[in-house]
């Protein structure tokens, strides 16, 4: 669908390093990266802001590497929404279409059904400037998704909302990728967006491509230092929650998990290694989730080990080196994990 | 513990009682000069409006400003938009030169106009047969279009900067040409600065005297002809042709001023 061979550009102060990576029809793509890693030139390049300095791109097989942007169908989003304020919500939500001399009462009526389906009915005669961070990003998407774009690409599209609204939108992101089925690029620091929502990832630096993966393939095993320090995170799961009184339980693979976080449907669990306790024996604890298993594999870091722990899923376990020694565990001792619901994070 | 409004107050009352003194400064002889003319001396007032040397001089004083100010925002504008979107070398050398204008002594300005646009200089010699500046209608004009262009540059370009180029990037992307997007975003969003910067480039325009008269004494625009009559019959001559001046000035200023006030205003949200 979307092909991108040892595309380079140097912009001075973001670069773009031989980022070569080929990119599904209908794929949820994340693009995952800190901050100067060259994300936003990445997906500039692909909607043709910029010529690349070398490299092609390709879309649907066809070279669009010269190209202008309005001849690509790729729609862009940006973090801080950049509706145009001199126009009302409906007329921003249109404005594609009217570029592309759609006529009328079309156009209307497709700003009507969009603006419908993200929630914005209400405010197609306001102008942007009075609304709230969460209405300009569903207008902004709504304004992108209406020209029924091949590639939807979105930059760090939930990083300026708060927590709250970033769920929400989160889920409508994925509400709207579903029905639509439009290939879309997600740009992201976040590794939970980049969890919950990828189908695929790909992780930047520094101007480059270092990993390409499912998302549990990258945080899983990542494939250097930088994105495992950069991930930061071990125990991430997806799973399906099924709420009871306010106790979330989350089907994962054959075990089942209870969390203090109320959310059902499908969603994406973590549990940080120094929240689980290990024991040789099963032991009575308040903590509602139980396990045992063995371990499968020891990283020694320094003062910490960290322990694999597979009771039908892995689990890594964070322990002192002191206690690990203390309890003689090693590779193949059968173990029991205990972690209480309340550091079982769902999003 | 010090209470924070009363000292924050005292300040503001200072920096205004300061900032009256120089309005003071601007206003005292101007409505001094218009007031005393329209007390004591309101026939001369009226002669000079059935004068039609002085009618003659204002309107042709409106029309090559504003001549001057439509060839800056053709050649101006663009200028405005290259600079506000591309950083290159020696861009600050470019933008230091567009304030030249500004800096030097408009005689100055006369005198290197002269030797270019004079008969025998670089460019009013070969266009000698065609137009002629020394003492004429474009001399003017150039003369105008000189000191008065920094203005419009400096204002437009500032508009441009205010508008966030993603915002064209989010308009190409959904179907506009670079030139549509600059037509239905950019512009309308730098509207306000480009107009304002129309009204400081026509009104600097209009005020010009210096280097006009260096490169064209005739036709008289009205600021030459303020000093002449000034010069030849002193005080009492002048003063009426340049209070009509400074009326027809203020108010078309103060109607442009409120057009451009009824706008909307995007760069705040």
């Amino acid at each position: 669908m979307i092909r991108i061979e040892h595309v380079s550009k140097d912009l001075g102060e973001f670069k773009l390093d031989d980022a070569t990576l080929h990119i599904d029809e209908g794929e949820y793509f994340i693009i995952l990266g800190p901050t100067g890693a060259g994300k936003t030139i990445l997906i500039e390049t692909i909607a043709g802001i910029y010529r690349p300095d070398s490299g092609e791109v390709f879309l649907n097989g066809a070279d669009v590497t010269n190209i202008l942007p309005k001849d690509r169908q790729i729609s862009m989003v940006y973090q801080d929404y950049m509706l145009f304020p001199h126009l009302t919500v409906a007329r921003n939500i249109g404005f594609g279409l009217r570029q592309k001399k759609v006529g009328r009462s079309e156009t209307r009526a497709k700003v009507d059904e969009i603006a419908d389906l993200l929630g914005v009915s209400h405010l197609l005669r306001r102008y942007p400037g009075t609304l709230s961070g969460g209405e300009k990003q569903r207008i902004a998407i709504a304004r992108a998704v209406v020209t029924e774009p091949a590639v939807l690409l979105l930059d760090e599209p939930l990083s300026a909302l708060d927590s709250r609204t970033t769920e929400r939108l989160r889920a409508e992101l994925a509400r709207i990728h579903k029905l639509t089925g439009t290939t879309t690029i997600h740009v992201t620091h976040s590794f939970e967006e980049a969890f919950a929502l990828g189908d695929r990832i790909a992780v930047m630096c520094g101007g480059r491509i270092i990993q390409v993966g499912t998302p549990d393939e990258v945080f899983r095993r990542p494939n250097s230092k930088f994105i495992a320090d950069f991930v930061g995170v071990e125990n991430l799961f997806r799973g399906r929650s099924v709420v009871h009184d306010d106790i979330s339980e989350v089907r994962i693979d054959g075990i089942s998990v209870v969390s203090s976080t109320v959310a059902s449907g499908d969603i994406s669990v973590s549990i940080r290694p120094e929240d689980i306790l290990i024991s040789k024996r099963e032991i009575e604890t308040s903590a509602r989730n139980s396990f045992s298993g063995e371990i499968t594999e020891v990283k020694d870091m320094g003062g910490i080990v960290r322990a694999v722990v597979d009771v039908g899923v892995p689990f890594v376990v964070a322990l002192t080196k002191r206690s690990y020694e203390d309890m003689e565990l090693a590779p193949g001792t059968p173990v029991c994990i205990v972690f209480k619901a309340s550091a079982t994070h769902l999003f | 513990m010090q209470t924070l409004t009363p000292k924050h107050d005292r300040l503001l009352i200072v920096f205004l009682l300061l900032g009256l003194v120089i309005l003071a400064f601007i206003l005292t002889p101007l409505l001094h000069m218009v007031f005393g003319q329209l007390i004591s001396n309101r026939s001369g007032l009226i002669e000079a409006v059935n004068d039609s040397a002085v009618i003659k001089s204002i309107l042709l004083t409106m029309y090559t400003a504003l001549t001057a100010t439509a060839i800056a925002f053709v050649f101006g504008v663009p200028l405005a938009y290259f600079l506000a979107r591309r950083d290159f070398p020696g861009k600050g050398i470019v933008e230091s030169v567009i304030d030249i204008p500004i800096i030097i002594p408009h005689t100055v300005a006369g005198i290197a106009l002269l030797t270019v646009f004079g008969a025998h200089g670089m460019i009013g010699d070969p266009l000698s047969s065609i137009v002629r500046f020394r003492d004429a209608l474009p001399g003017v004009v150039v003369a105008m279009l000189f000191v008065s262009v920094p203005f419009l540059i400096n204002s437009a370009r500032e508009g441009f900067q205010s508008v966030d180029p993603r915002l064209e990037n989010v308009a190409r992307s959904l179907g506009a040409s670079s030139w549509d997007a600059f037509q239905r975003v950019t512009v309308p969003l730098s509207a306000r600065h480009i107009l304002v910067g129309s009204i400081l480039c026509w009104a600097r325009a209009m005020s010009e005297f210096g280097a006009v008269i260096v490169i064209a004494y005739y036709p008289m625009i009205a600021p030459t002809l303020i000093y002449e009559r000034y010069i030849s019959y002193g005080l009492s001559a002048s003063s009426p042709v340049a209070v009509l001046l400074i009326v027809i000035c203020l108010v078309v200023f103060i109607v442009l001023r409120m057009i451009s006030a009824g706008w909307r205003r995007y760069d705040r949200d």
